[in-house]
């Protein structure tokens, strides 16, 4: 054990249940001063609902929370801002309709003569983002600013509580690049040197071993153990986090090596000239049916727009699309749907699940939208389809009829994927399907892609993960600046083609 | 935690459980201090009593209800029900008057028992209006994309004003007997109207249970956004659901009318969108959209009728009626808050349930 005045939070035998689930049993956590702590585990290990303990949004049905040497209980965010501690969530909780620098300060905001001084607000939050080099203007609304900027607010605002002794950034890297990433983990470091104690959530892997001190890994509710990430192997923090043998995911690529479409025939999805001005310059595509074909290229490159547009969400002004050979006329997602296409959305949260619904209702909705309103499916049949697809991806909840918003990221994400593949699509979009879910998940949805592609399904597959395109796809189409700039196939798809094709040299 | 699934939990856990609530401590009240509240009596082959009485005058509110808690899941909202119940029953008035087009208002022709237009045509075309101000609000609020709120508040203001125009500014009185029925009159000793509810309520169950309309109405109202891109056609949704409850105002307006055997362009339907509103949240139904029971609107809207009546029964004071009402209003909403609910908790020394 660690000196007693080294610890700054002691968590003993937290639990907490919600219906059907044990979402934490007797779960044992220790912060240091100055460390940042590696918090692992696959979906519905518990990480998210220890964080929300800890920050007083859940309460816990059992447990001893120690900050500083005295027992606390965490009664609501607030609390435990005036604690000490500030979080950023995984998912983006900021109000789109805000300025930046009316995010940052809320309820912060300096005042002078009894009225906010707008001003002076608006040069501190621009001070504040200054120093994580992020120079943008903070009078627009947040909303008109990319996922990874908004990311990078949050943060900014949880930092700038100046008392902030702990420090929880839950998935805070799962929509920044490589640059964006390495300007956060430079103020972890500052923080770090400060003696802020930084409790780190993430999937991936490279970050943990990037910055972490030590590693705390949950499965199932239940503690694995607390490791010193020098002295654990990558394979074997998989392997706890798992629980089971690590999934190859050399699997993939080489099956995928295996298959290669009929070149000869014609593809199933056309492009010429498609594009819409303002979100993606016009465009050339040529997706074959039994292919994977990536999309790589920043944030804000288009990839988005380019998904978006074939999935009919936005309407071309300019160009063409057939689709097995039929020109496409109508563009929405209700005629795409019929048409055989299906996308799974970047934002899972604004744009995939309806939180309230049940898992069935989830599942259903897409198929049942392309029914209409009357061909209505009897619940026998729409409890079938759930429960088909609860199987055939491993969905983990306690019954079809759960409310979706009590699964966990990566399930929710799956009943999304089980949405569409309901549907039976001849075309799959899949914009980061990835994003934010653990390493089993992530291995899984690979699988079932390449799965996809050997029935002779086309696919798009969408990911800022390089590596994770390069598996999957046989094609890579290169993006920049709303510009399909490239295509590789074969040898030129590697890391290194791609970055420099996306660096323009 | 013990998983309980037993069928209490279960009924607990169901929306119309507080609404229930509500109206039992409504009727226990009753029990202790109205004296034969609970009495049915038969006289001239109709049920009679307090708890019939509640039923008929609760009849316009219910039919509001319904349609309302289906424009509120879809997290909206209609201003215009009572205004739209007057235009139904200006409507319907005018075409019986069989007076119309005359100068004379108070011509002997008048208080002919006679109508000037067929019954049924009377009866479709008030509904056909009323549906179409339904049909106005739909496609402001879908097609226009204004707030629910800005755009039914246009036919609440203008709607009496169109009805004035209808009536030519008049009060009518009706003195054609078959058109008391719908209000007044007992079919097997059951106050005709309790039908046209029930009639209603189960079109509204099966249209929304039966079809996929009520998922779609529930997805819509959670989250337009996911709905879209599940290519739920979320625009036709919304004007369905104000063109049901523009036809569930004309429905209401008809029956008030005939009750009143008039129609006042200016006072019929008066603080009619209020009410509903009121019974669709005692109902349990969110302002923010979602989930939705008819079945507990309508519960909702018994509460607030059972609670008028109760207070004529007591004998409060008009004037204070008003005041007490909101006083009971208020105590059914605390009720409904998770957080006083573990406060009250808490005090009485209950442990505090696990909930998600």
């Amino acid at each position: 054990m660690a000196d007693s005045d080294q610890v700054i939070l002691t968590m003993t035998g937290i639990s907490r249940a919600f219906p059907g689930v044990q979402a934490l049993q007797d779960v044992d956590f220790n912060l240091r001063r100055g460390e940042i702590h590696a918090l692992m585990g696959e979906n519905g290990a518990g990480k998210s609902t220890l964080i929300k303990v800890l920050t007083g949004v859940e309460h816990p049905d059992s447990g001893v929370i120690t900050l500083d040497g005295k027992v606390v209980q965490v009664k609501s965010p607030q609390h435990a801002q005036e604690l000490g501690i500030s979080t950023v969530y995984q998912e983006i909780n900021l109000c789109p309709n805000l300025t930046v620098a009316e995010n940052i300060m809320i309820g912060r905001e300096p005042h002078r003569a009894g009225r906010i001084d707008w001003k002076a607000m608006n040069r501190q939050a621009r001070e504040i983002l200054l120093r994580l080099d992020v120079d943008i203007d903070v009078t627009q609304t947040l909303g008109s600013y990319s996922v990874a900027i908004q990311q990078m607010a949050a943060i900014v605002r949880a930092l700038d509580i100046t008392s902030a002794k702990i420090l929880i950034l839950d998935e805070p890297t799962s929509s920044l690049d490589a640059y964006e990433t390495d300007q956060l983990f430079q103020v972890m470091r500052k923080l770090k040197s400060q003696g802020t104690a930084i409790i780190f959530i993430t999937h991936f892997i490279d970050q943990v071993y990037e910055i972490s001190d030590r590693i705390t890994v949950l499965r199932n509710g239940k503690l694995v153990g607390v490791y010193d990430t020098d002295a654990l192997p990558q394979l074997e923090l998989i392997s706890n986090m798992l629980g089971r043998i690590v999934v190859d995911l050399d699997d993939v690529s080489r099956h995928k090596a295996a298959r290669a479409h009929d070149a000869s025939a014609d593809p199933l999805m056309q492009a010429r000239g498609l594009g819409s001005t303002g979100a993606i310059d016009p465009f050339d595509l040529d997706l074959y049916a039994g292919e994977v074909m990536g999309f790589a290229g920043l944030l804000g490159s288009g990839r988005t727009e380019i998904a978006n547009l074939l999935f009919g969400v936005d309407k071309p002004d300019q160009g063409t699309l057939t689709l097995g050979g039929q020109p496409v006329r109508k563009f929405s997602p209700l005629a795409s749907i019929e048409r055989g296409v299906a996308l799974s959305p970047e934002d899972r949260k604004a744009a995939g699940i309806v939180d309230d619904l049940s898992v069935r209702e989830n599942i259903v909705l897409a198929i049942q939208a392309s029914r209409g309103w009357f061909r209505y499916l009897s619940s026998a049949k729409q409890s079938e389809i759930a429960d088909k697809y609860i199987k055939l991806l491993n969905i983990v909840t306690p019954s079809a009829e759960q409310p979706v918003k009590n699964l966990s990221g990566g399930n929710q994400q799956k009943v999304i994927l089980a949405r569409w593949l309901a549907t039976n699509p001849q075309v799959l979009i899949l914009d980061e399907p990835t994003r934010g879910i653990d390493v089993g998940a992530k291995a899984e949805i690979q699988k079932l892609v390449v799965a996809l592609a050997d029935e002779g399904k086309a696919c798009i597959f969408i990911s800022s993960e390089l590596e994770e395109v390069l598996r999957c796809s046989n094609k890579v189409v290169v993006l920049r600046d709303q510009e399909k700039i490239s295509e590789l196939s074969g040898d030129e798809m590697n890391e290194d083609v791609i970055m420099r094709t996306i660096a323009g040299s | 935690m013990a998983q309980s699934n037993s069928l209490w939990n279960r009924f607990k856990a169901n929306q119309v459980f507080w609404p229930l609530v509500a109206l039992g401590l409504i009727m226990l009240f009753n029990a202790l201090f109205t004296p034969n509240f609970f009495r049915l009596e038969i006289k001239e082959g109709h049920l009679f009593g307090s708890l019939i009485d509640i039923l008929n005058r609760g009849a316009p509110l219910m039919i509001l209800a319904v349609g309302m808690t289906m424009v509120i899941a879809t997290e909206g909202v209609d201003l215009s029900v009572g205004a739209v119940a007057a235009i139904s029953a200006a409507v319907a008035t005018v075409l019986i008057n069989p007076a119309l087009g005359q100068q004379l208002i108070a011509s002997d022709k008048l208080v002919e028992n006679v109508t000037a237009t067929p019954l049924p045509v009377v009866i479709l075309a008030a509904l056909f209006v009323a549906t179409l101000c339904g049909v106005w609000n739909g496609m402001l609020v879908s097609r226009g994309n204004i707030q629910p709120m800005v755009a039914t508040l246009v036919l609440m203001v203008a709607g009496r004003g169109i009805a004035q125009l209808i009536t030519g500014g008049q009060i009518i009185t009706v003195y054609y007997t078959p058109y008391f029925v719908i209000g007044n009159g007992y079919l097997a000793g059951v106050p005709f109207a309790l039908f046209i509810v029930a009639g209603v309520s189960l079109a509204a169950w099966l249209l929304t249970r039966k079809t996929a309309i009520g998922m779609f109405v529930e997805s819509v109202g959670i989250n337009v956004r996911s709905s879209f891109y599940s290519g739920v056609n979320e625009k036709n949704i919304k004007l369905l659901v104000y063109t049901f409850c523009g036809f569930c105002a004309g429905i209401a307006g008809l029956i008030v009318s005939s009750n009143v055997k008039s129609a006042d362009a200016n006072n019929a339907g008066l603080g009619f969108e209020l009410d509903a509103i009121l019974a669709v949240v005692i109902g349990g139904t969110l302002m923010t959209g979602g989930r939705f029971s008819l079945l507990a609107s309508i519960i909702g809207a018994l509460v607030i009728q059972s609670m008028t009546t109760t207070m004529y029964a007591i004998g409060v004071p008009a004037m204070a009626a008003q005041a007490v009402k909101a006083v009971v209003v208020m105590a059914v909403i605390l009720l409904y808050s998770e957080q006083f609910r573990s406060v009250v908790g808490r005090v009485f020394g209950r442990r505090k349930e696990v909930r998600s």
